[in-house]
């Protein structure tokens, strides 16, 4: 496999304590103090009620399968190394509309639907990084 | 009643479009813009506007500044930012025809997009980071999750459009075979052989539901406009084209750049919340256009854009094409020179010269009979683009 040459995050301050949850194998996530909703890709602010305190909250990581493409050709050779693969978008069930972007694995190409569930496992793709993995629920 | 155009279109321009042009971006940039100037017949004296988009792939306005020698720069814009900029860059330019801060100012695009810096890329996430089109937050996310090429991104906003409204594969080969056939009229277009639908099946997958002819072409070239008041563009060489109204705008929490991950359907396009203040300060209804000129860096993104813009009802795209309805002589006559899948990929600046000729009657072969009034849109129908109505 290739995963030592996989792109590694580079988180900043305001990311950082998601690749931290990574690595103890749990989603975590911005939790808006003031309003209470989960906010995704990670903000300064919350974008539903403009409150700037939240909380990064470890949640139940699981979800439906909201859009996804099978690439079948990529110009990344690393990416092409793993072709074909399904690349797509989750719906987290904690909340309406929350989406992360996302890779399924477990799953044939042609088999995967919209609607379908899911849940988080990770995957070690160097010595420091973990990231989040979805796979069909069994 | 229309209400007073806000600038015109004195001067078009463009250079060839190739795969490999083995100049430099500055000597297209320069190319095309001469050939707007001389279009116009101004001199490079009265240029005393510039304005240009790009991710680092082109030259700044200072440079053609001085390759033409101003005597003063009264007004720039050097924006970082895709083809959701095209419309906006005109419309930026004919804000400062209408403010007094310029009175000739030229827009352009210049790159070399198949021999250069390729958008189509890995090195799409890189531009997007490195020109703050993202936020440092997204990039990471996105790269690693297998999401590196706008093929990918633009996929998962069409497949979003299949699950909701039964979009298929036969609706995306219908808007790829209509700009191919508008681009077998065009001399200026780089993919003229005709495309049958057993030619789009028979073109590879790249990222399921887009097959590479779902894609738009990557090209080396450059093209300009010279905008101008109505008032001075009635004294020069070509007929003047005005500029009725122009929206450079966003969908509600348009974080994300390439889907809004806040708004309330991913695949939701800018054009249903900016549409209809486009067409009141136009003072037009969507039934007077003559054409429209819709940005296609994906087949998808013709069907995203007129649905927003409301050209048509969701999930209407394929019957609108395959009845021949967005055909030259149709009802509405879409990308007539072949757009960005079939004439070149010149980051959407393009369709507007297109809509320009049209305007004028220069169209030739592809020319629709009493062209009044005009769309054209930039941006792939994600939450942020920009769009004019032109008229004669």
């Amino acid at each position: 496999m290739q995963h030592a040459t996989l792109p590694h995050p580079v988180p900043t301050p305001l990311s950082q304590p998601f690749w931290d949850g990574c690595r103890r194998r749990q989603i975590t996530l911005q939790r808006c103090d003031d309003c209470g909703r989960f906010r995704f890709y990670p903000c300064e602010a919350c974008p539903y009620c403009r409150s700037r305190d939240c909380t990064w909250t470890e949640i139940d990581a699981r979800g439906t399968v909201y859009s996804w493409i099978i690439v079948r050709r990529s110009v990344d050779a690393v990416w092409q190394a793993r072709a074909p693969y399904i690349a797509g978008i989750i719906e987290l069930d904690i909340q309406k509309g929350l989406l992360i972007p996302a890779i399924v694995i477990d799953c044939p190409v042609d088999s995967v639907r919209a609607g379908m569930p899911v849940e988080v496992t990770f995957e070690q793709t160097d010595a420091s990084t973990v990231v989040p993995r979805w796979r069909p629920v069994s | 009643m229309n209400p007073k155009p806000m600038a015109a279109i004195a001067g078009i321009g463009w250079t060839e479009y190739s795969r490999k042009s083995g100049r430099t971006v500055e000597a297209l940039a320069l190319e095309a813009c001469w050939n707007a100037i001389n279009d116009a017949g101004l001199d490079a004296a009265d240029i005393d506007g510039l304005v240009s988009y790009s991710l680092g792939d082109s030259v700044t306005t200072a440079v053609i500044a001085t390759d033409l020698a101003l005597p003063q720069l009264n007004h720039f814009a050097d924006f970082a930012a895709g083809g959701n900029m095209a419309c906006g860059a005109v419309l930026q330019a004919a804000m400062a025809v209408a403010t007094g801060q310029a009175s000739h100012v030229l827009v352009y695009r210049a790159l070399n997009g198949a021999s250069g810096v390729r958008y189509g890329g890995a090195e799409f996430s890189r531009l997007l980071a490195e020109h703050g089109v993202h936020s440092d937050s997204e990039p990471q996310f996105l790269d690693t999750a297998g999401i590196t090429m706008p093929a990918q991104h633009f996929a998962l906003l069409c497949r979003r459009h299949m699950i909701k409204h039964g979009t298929t594969n036969r609706d995306l080969a219908a808007v790829a075979m209509t700009c191919r056939q508008h681009a077998i009229d065009n001399p200026r277009a780089m993919m003229r052989k005709p495309m049958t639908e057993s030619d789009y099946d028979k073109s590879p997958w790249i990222a399921e539901p887009f097959h590479v002819v779902d894609c738009c072409l990557q090209s080396d070239g450059a093209c300009a406009l010279l905008i101008t008041s109505p008032e001075r563009a009635r004294d020069l060489a070509k007929p003047p084209v005005s500029i009725l109204a122009g929206i450079l705008g966003a969908s509600p929490s348009n974080r994300g750049a390439m889907w809004g991950n806040f708004s309330p359907d991913h695949a939701e396009c800018y054009g249903r919340y900016l549409g209809d203040r486009l067409f009141r300060q136009a003072g037009i209804e969507r039934a007077d256009l003559s054409f429209a000129q819709i940005y296609d860096c994906f087949t998808y993104s013709v069907i995203g854009q007129m649905e927003g813009f409301g050209l048509i009802e969701p999930g209407e795209a394929g019957d609108f094409f395959r009845s021949g309805h967005g055909s030259i002589g149709g009802r509405l006559p879409i990308n007539t020179a072949g757009g960005l899948l079939s004439e070149a990929y010149i980051h959407g600046l393009n369709h507007v010269v297109e809509a320009t000729s049209q305007l004028r009657g220069e169209a030739g072969k592809r020319q629709i009979r009493d062209a009044e009034l005009g769309l054209v849109t930039a941006g792939g129908a994600t939450s942020t683009g920009s769009a004019l109505i032109l008229g004669r």
